[in-house]
């Protein structure tokens, strides 16, 4: 069906849960560690691996973590809370249950104000945050597509296993419309950002670290009561939350329009196809006979301890935008292109590490946007840094560089070379300034040009361009060109 | 060494008809014996005043260097990677650990007859049963194959077994002992605690194994209460002043008439002694046993779901045909004998959805119930005493087939692992009418553990003067002709 149509004839409603890795240095119930993409099963231990007898002893940089994520959110955050067990069976959990939060979460009814691409704003309500831990891994060796359906075995790695996860609920997302998939995407983002902002994560999509699963529903325009939702998961990057709503979207409409019903499910998003596919059908709902963990004694929040972590939390996106815009004095149009590139942050961190708003400005949304759209990847993703950026700011101001020679040491940062010093002396970039052997290459010139010389020793000083423009080719672009044209001027006075 | 030789010869004089041991590693118990000999040698000072003295451990306590069974088959042969909490104490104390005993299977049952491999017997009486779960721990110190011993109390699991087989058992304040490395079977009742032959041995025994451990959320962060200074302060023999609380619920249909014979005996003693004895009634407590056979099966079947065969222990089916919930429903119905499964059969129950309310709801109602019932009794005594159990020791295949008969051993001693306070078991003589051992509850508060050490200290002075010497040394001799056939000849060793 059509997207217009779907339209017209229904309204969707969203509900978006997010699964956050915290980047603690250690687990949420044991001492081992979390780093990604070690060999299997060597960051484990016996609560891990949930051997018989172990114990979980909750991390408290996790808490404190969850609960600076509940007050950027705006959420109560609760004087009193539990952990519960969820109770099923799978090879890559270890204890065969979960420990979880599930009618006590930590933090309760917030909000986050996402920013649409034509600038409005849409205010995503949270329902609730919470902590729990992640499972290992399975990995399903011999069928074809890698998935457990037609594999003859597999492989588990625990080192995942117990690593904080924070799961952020949405509340029901109704009244986007047609902008319902822009909003998922959207709300995603500013999410990202906002746990950047936190330092609680590394918000990796690619490597898990952020995942994101969609509820969708439709329900005919101008009814109140929601539609049956599926839930479609395996949603790695911002793009697919967009995508993966927008095609649930037009499927159920389809399936609606021609009298069928959607069958409550979880449906797994394929990234090539853009397509969702129904995930192992449950012939029973699942029970997961939910009940207070023992092995933990309640988290009491001492009231005082949640206000000094509110003065810990740092300038969060909004307020940043807000702040930029007033002092770069940006229109609104700039300031939304600025944030739809992706760029404001980085150029916030660019003025940051010491670089004028105007060069950084410039540099991010030209020449490296440039970079990250002909590689196909977002300006955050660039292999360079703020930090780095602002020193080659710095070196060309200094006279140090040219704009060429600064956009070859770019190149080398983008290319893996090093820092920008060891790049220029590995490239022999430096700008040439020693006067005598600029003055030899001055002379060169002018004697290659003698007609030119002329017109300058008789006044003509805009023609010393032309000199100017020699002594650069021939110095392959490293001369300092105001110096050059000094030297020119100079030598050739009357 | 000396002692620790001549305990091993006991063992295996003896435990061919008692069956305490499940597994006995006398060449590690012999070399932990010289090492205190050394020190001794040395003239440096012992670890600890049970430096030396032989302990069997039971076997629901992760120990290194000797497997770790449950009394299961699911976990035969199952050797931890790493050691329980009691365990390094009791190794650092210099306590020499002989080796493991049998018990109910996870520590579910009142007999030792759910042992995966075969039942321990009493030795007042070998057709006997010893009690259970921790009946060779029980049966072992009775038998004098050693002089300590550890076991765990979820519902009665120390006290009844040393109350039927004539021995001191105590169960600490719920978090008084670790539980890190003490294998669940219900988390937020079960607890550790000393078996011995005198109060002053359990007191000692309490010290070296008790206090916070940083690996258990739940232990008290608080230092162990002084109940080795309560015992010798009991020993004394003065009561003067104590206010003691006879629970009225606890006597009448159902209870032995010499075992209420030896238990009002015992009350007069205390009288004597010069405490104040008064009635009081706990209406609660007789919703105790139906209230604790919803939680315990609750959190059993959440805590024995890990049994899978997916990582360790018994693994059955893994054909390479079968899928893995095959392999793990094969595994858990061969690795569990009926007792287990019946409760987690009750626990899955009791813990769905739609049930939760009406069963573990309800039960966690009557655990705040008789929280409140021993708090108002505390506010009138100083402690309460009841029989231990309702009656002696029974006959070995007498209530296999009879779950509530076998549930209703543990009537008197189910409150306190609900309300969490101490309590303990001490030797109330023998019984008129069959001559076996009754025993002496005593319950305090809360981390008012040493008061009742104070009590059964004292009451362990007057009651050996009056019978003319401990009840211990009137255990039969467990001579050739009182042996049991071969067929019950338990495996020693291996």
């Amino acid at each position: 069906m059509d997207y217009g149509e779907v339209l017209e004839r229904f309204e969707p409603v969203l509900g978006l849960e997010v699964h956050v890795e915290l980047s603690t240095v250690t687990k949420m119930f044991c001492g081992c560690a979390t780093v990604f993409g070690a060999p299997p099963n060597t960051q484990v231990c016996p609560t891990c691996l949930g051997l018989p007898g172990s114990l979980p002893v909750l991390n408290g940089a996790a808490v404190e973590s969850v609960v600076r994520i509940g007050l950027a959110l705006n959420c109560s955050i609760v004087p009193w809370c539990r952990f519960a067990r969820k109770n099923y069976f799978y090879p890559d959990m270890p204890k065969n249950f979960q420990t979880s939060q599930y009618d006590e979460p930590i933090a309760v009814h917030g909000s986050l104000e996402v920013q649409l691409a034509d600038g409005s704003t849409f205010t995503v309500g949270i329902e609730r945050v919470h902590m729990e831990e992640d499972t290992g891994k399975s990995l399903h060796v011999g069928g074809a597509t890698g998935r457990i359906h037609g594999a003859s075995h597999s492989l588990l790695d625990y080192n995942r296993a117990g690593v904080p996860l924070i799961e952020i609920v949405t509340k029901p997302i109704v009244g986007a419309g047609a902008r319902a998939p822009e909003v998922a995407r959207a709300y995603v983002t500013a999410l990202r950002d906002l746990l950047r902002a936190l330092e609680v994560s590394d918000v990796r999509m690619d490597q898990g670290s952020l995942r994101c699963d969609a509820n969708v529903s439709l329900m005919p325009r101008g009814s109140s009561t929601f539609g049956t939702r599926t839930e479609t998961k395996n949603v790695n990057s911002l793009r697919s939350v967009e995508r993966a709503v927008r095609h649930e979207m037009s499927r159920q409409a389809a399936v609606l329009a021609s009298g069928g019903q959607i069958v409550q499910e979880t449906r797994h998003f394929d990234e090539d196809s853009g397509t969702t596919s129904p995930g192992r059908r449950k012939e029973t709902s699942e029970d997961y006979r939910y009940f207070p963990e023992p092995d933990l004694v309640p988290i009491a929040l001492r009231d005082e301890w949640v206000q000094r972590l509110r003065a810990t939390l740092p300038e969060l996106p909004w307020q940043r935008r807000a702040r930029v815009q007033a002092e770069w004095g940006l229109s609104d149009p700039e300031l939304r292109d600025l944030v739809n590139a992706g760029a404001l942050d980085l150029i916030a961190a660019t003025v940051e590490a010491g670089a004028p708003a105007g060069a950084a400005r410039s540099w991010w949304v030209s020449y490296l946007s440039q970079q990250a759209n002909s590689r196909s990847v977002e300006l955050t993703e660039l292999p360079i840094t703020p930090e780095q950026v602002a020193r080659v700011i710095a070196l060309v101001d200094a006279g140090g560089l040219t704009t060429s020679l600064a956009r070859q040491v770019v190149n080398g940062i983008l290319a893996g070379e090093g820092e920008p010093e060891e790049i220029i002396a590995a490239r022999g970039l430096a700008v040439v300034s020693d006067s005598a052997e600029l003055m030899a290459a001055v002379e060169h010139a002018l004697a290659a040009q003698p007609d030119v010389a002329e017109k300058i020793r008789s006044g003509k000083v805009a023609a010393a361009g032309a000199i100017v423009g020699a002594v650069m080719k021939a110095t392959g672009g490293q001369a300092d060109a105001q110096r050059v044209r000094e030297l020119v001027l100079a030598r050739c006075a009357p | 060494m000396e002692v620790t030789q001549a305990h091993l010869d006991r063992i295996a004089a003896v435990d061919g008809a008692v069956h305490a041991f499940l597994y006995l590693d006398a060449a590690a118990a012999l070399s932990a014996a010289a090492a205190v000999d050394d020190r001794v040698q040395r003239a440096d000072p012992p670890a600890s005043p049970l430096a030396g003295v032989p302990l069997a451990l039971k076997d629901v306590f992760t120990t290194v260097d000797m497997p770790t069974t449950c009394g299961s088959r699911t976990l035969q042969d199952w050797w931890p990677p790493y050691d329980a909490t009691v365990t390094c104490r009791l190794r650092e104390a210099g306590v020499v650990i002989l080796g493991k005993t049998n018990m109910d299977e996870f520590a579910m049952g009142s007999s030792t007859e759910n042992s995966a491999y075969g039942p321990t017997h009493n030795p007042w009486d070998l057709d006997r049963v010893p009690g259970g779960s921790g009946g060779g721990s029980a049966a072992a110190v009775a038998a004098f194959e050693v002089p300590l011993a550890i076991g765990t109390d979820t519902g009665g699991s120390i006290r009844q077994p040393s109350a039927v087989t004539g021995t001191v058992g105590v169960k600490p304040t719920y978090g008084g002992v670790s539980r890190y490395g003490l294998v669940a079977f219900s988390s937020s009742l079960d607890q550790g605690g000393p078996v011995a032959r005198t109060v002053l041995d359990a007191a000692l025994l309490h010290e070296v194994i008790g206090g916070y451990d940083p690996l258990d959320s739940t232990s008290i962060a608080a230092p162990v209460p002084p109940v080795v200074q309560a015992a010798h302060a009991g020993a004394t023999g003065d009561l003067t002043g104590l206010r003691v609380g006879v629970v009225s619920q606890f006597r009448g249909e159902g209870y032995q008439p010499g075992v209420l014979r030896a238990f009002e005996i015992a009350v007069s003693r205390l009288r004597e002694l010069g405490a104040h004895v008064v009635e009081v009634s706990c209406p609660s407590f007789d919703y105790a046993l139906p209230a604790y056979y919803l939680i315990a099966p609750s959190e059993c079947s959440s805590n024995l779901a890990r049994f899978d065969g997916m990582r360790y222990g018994l693994r059955v089916g893994d054909d390479g045909s079968r899928s893995a919930e095959e392999v793990m429903s094969l595994t858990r119905a061969a690795g569990f004998g009926p007792e287990v499964k019946r409760r987690i059969m009750l626990g899955t129950y009791a813990l769905s959805a739609g049930y939760y309310d009406a069963y573990y709801g309800q039960a966690q109602k009557v655990r705040t119930l008789i929280i409140r019932d021993f708090a108002a009794a505390f506010e009138r005594v100083d402690v309460l005493v009841s029989p231990t159990t309702p009656t002696t020791a029974f006959g070995l295949g007498e209530r296999v087939e009879d779950p509530l008969a076998m549930y209703l051993s543990d009537l008197c001693t189910i409150p306190a692992n609900l309300a969490g306070n101490a309590a303990l078991s001490v030797p109330a003589g023998c019984s008129d009418d069959d001559g076996l051992p009754v025993g002496l509850q005593v319950m305090a508060p809360s981390l008012a553990d040493d008061r009742a050490y104070r009590v059964a200290a004292a009451y362990e002075v007057a009651r050996d003067a009056a019978d003319g010497g401990p009840l211990a040394h009137r255990v039969p001799e467990l001579t050739e002709d009182r042996l049991p056939g071969p067929n019950r000849a338990g495996v020693v060793g291996r």
